[in-house]
């Protein structure tokens, strides 16, 4: 059953960003291929249903906008005048920044069900949903919420080392037991090359994530090295990708990106 | 005229489904839980509160490691912590993981693999030394694919057997590693603990605002449930190269880093540690970094940290007994 007229019915595809592991790098994975994806043309969304730690609207700079509404429900935040990327995220619904969201599984699964149902997007060629770290009340009120739209599947991130793989595998098994196809892995924070004399150091390991792509038969996206400029970006809620083409961390992103995008393409054809 | 929205969060907060407030606080309006909430559903029965405190009546000291957010390294520094403090043999430590979704514990302390075994006094900790004893759901799944695909009540639930079940004995310190966020495991151990008491939260972060600005929801919820703080770690706060010994800043600290957010909020810096290499690979090997890279400036400023909690514990425990 799908509904009629929605607020998702002008979205071609929508991808979602999971990790069973906490500060991977998943908001800045979604970020970072928003960014790509409208490099290249496309318009874009990001639906942020971490409702504890809304790490989205910061990355962009508009951590200080209101979320208007309409007569189809609530407007998305646009990050500039093109109007290219829109963002939800319950950041823009906090009175104060520093309020903290303790709210139990009933009353975040009400709120996802709205951000599903009720953020008039329009017509966007992309909707990526970034995810808090677990596989609890958001992911499975967030799955069950997309079922109908029929979701292009997810990108699991990962750190090399393998604390984090443990975590993804479960993941993994989520996705398997929800229905939801995986679109690849990502290894994330996957080497260090020193600025000053190009040394490269495996702070968090290396080859967890590839590793586990092969085990688990799913594809492998890509190693993206840990950046200052890329750090620093996200702080600053600046465009990396048309800044830092030439940082370390760039081609790989804009790997992940050409591979989604060669996926979309695929099945289309 | 376009609505502007906003969730005036000083009156949406969860009094916990165990209060006497329970479905009937200003904050229960609209959530899908009240009817069931103001009608006793979910209130906890007295005579299982008691069982709790009885339960937790051996335990001296309990410190929550906490942070709003994910990756800052909490189950690294729980499972530092309880090898730091056990190094005392005549200290019992137990460490309790209550990250249900994602249990890295087992694997940090070397015991991935492990059962828990069920007697008549109730489930057993799974030892890592004689005196240092560990519970993680990770030791009630059969297979490291295994997720736990749980919603909050039941997550509650486990927490709460975790808590009763579990035959602790006499503890000195109870050390529990939590999961990113302000949910249901972070209301629900500071419900179930109040049992007992809890003598503070250690709050970690990494240098960067992205970080920080989860954390000092994280503060705000402690203060909002009267938990103390005992301070804070800033975590991966940065990276010497080995080769050439400059200094890379890989998570920035763009807006003062913890030492501003802790001038600013009032909470102590317990301290910073640097990235190290080493602390990775010990985490995955199962090992105490602390045994295998005693050289590391990253051992040093942990072994501070743990000195400035244990202190504060004792502190605590001095004035308690000067209370009586």
């Amino acid at each position: 059953f799908l509904p009629e007229r929605s607020n998702l019915s002008g979205v071609r595809h929508i991808l979602l960003v999971l990790s069973g592991k906490g500060g991977v790098g998943k908001s800045t994975i979604s970020t970072e291929l928003a960014l790509s994806l409208r490099h290249s043309g496309r318009k874009v969304g990001i639906l942020d249903v971490d409702l504890c730690g809304p790490s989205i609207p910061r990355m962009f700079k508009v951590q200080d906008n209101d979320v208007h509404q309409c007569d189809s429900g609530w407007v998305p935040v646009f990050v500039d005048q093109d109007k290219s990327i829109s963002l939800m995220s319950i950041g823009f619904l906090l009175e104060k920044p520093d309020d903290a969201v303790v709210w139990r599984g009933p009353k975040k699964n009400a709120l996802i069900k709205q951000f599903v149902a009720d953020v008039a997007w329009g017509d966007l060629d992309f909707l990526i949903v970034d995810t808090p770290p677990g596989t609890s009340d958001e992911h499975i009120s967030t799955v069950e919420a997309l079922r109908p739209y029929q979701p292009l599947g997810a990108i699991l991130v990962t750190t090399p080392q393998a604390v984090s793989v443990g975590d993804v595998r479960r993941e993994l098994t989520f996705c398997k037991k929800m229905g939801l196809r995986v679109l690849g892995i990502v290894e994330n924070m996957s080497g260090f090359v020193c600025p000053h004399c190009s040394e490269c150091t495996n702070i968090f390991s290396k080859g967890g994530g590839e590793e586990l792509a092969k085990h688990a038969g799913v594809p492998f996206l890509g190693c993206v090295p840990l950046d200052p400029q890329l750090s620093q970006s996200l702080e600053e809620g600046r465009d990396f990708i048309q800044e830092f083409p030439k940082s370390s961390a760039f081609p790989a992103l804009a790997h992940i990106t050409q591979q989604i995008l060669d996926g979309t393409s695929q099945q289309s054809s | 005229a376009a609505l502007v929205l906003q969730l005036s969060l000083s009156v949406a907060d969860c009094p916990g489904t165990g209060s006497a407030q329970a479905g009937r606080a200003a904050a229960c309006q609209g959530c899908p839980n009240q009817r069931l909430c103001a009608a006793g559903a979910a209130v906890t029965d007295p005579a299982e509160a008691a069982e709790l405190r009885e339960r937790l009546r051996g335990v001296k000291h309990t410190v929550v490691v906490l942070s709003g957010k994910g990756g800052v390294g909490k189950s690294t520094f729980s499972a530092l912590l309880a090898h730091g403090l056990a190094a005392d043999e005549a200290k019992q430590v137990a460490l309790l993981d209550i990250d249900i979704c994602g249990p890295s514990i087992p694997k940090m302390m070397g015991l991935e693999g492990e059962q828990v075994h069920q007697s008549g006094s109730g489930w057993s900790p799974v030892y890592v030394e004689e005196n240092l004893g560990v519970m993680s759901v990770g030791f009630l799944l059969s297979s490291p694919d295994d997720a736990v695909i749980w919603r909050g009540p039941k997550k509650n639930g486990l927490i709460k057997q975790f808590l009763r079940d579990v035959d602790w004995g006499e503890i000195d310190y109870l050390i529990v590693d939590t999961p990113p966020g302000t949910s249901d495991e972070h209301l629900s151990i500071v419900q179930y603990l109040s049992a007992a008491h809890i003598d503070g939260a250690v709050i970690i972060t990494t240098p960067q605002e992205v970080s920080l600005q989860d954390v000092r929801k994280e503060i705000n919820f402690c203060h909002k449930v009267k938990l103390p703080i005992i301070g804070v770690v800033e975590n991966m706060s940065g990276f010497v190269c080995p080769k050439c010994k400059n200094e890379s800043q890989i998570f920035p600290p763009t807006t003062g880093g913890a030492e501003k957010m802790c001038q600013n909020l009032n909470v102590s810096l317990l301290g910073k540690v640097p990235l190290d290499p080493q602390i990775g690979k010990s985490c995955d090997k199962g090992q105490s970094f602390l045994s295998e890279a005693p050289e590391s400036p990253a051992t040093s400023s942990y072994r501070n940290i743990i000195q400035r909690i244990q202190e504060y514990c004792d502190q605590h425990h001095f004035q308690e007994e000067k209370i009586i």
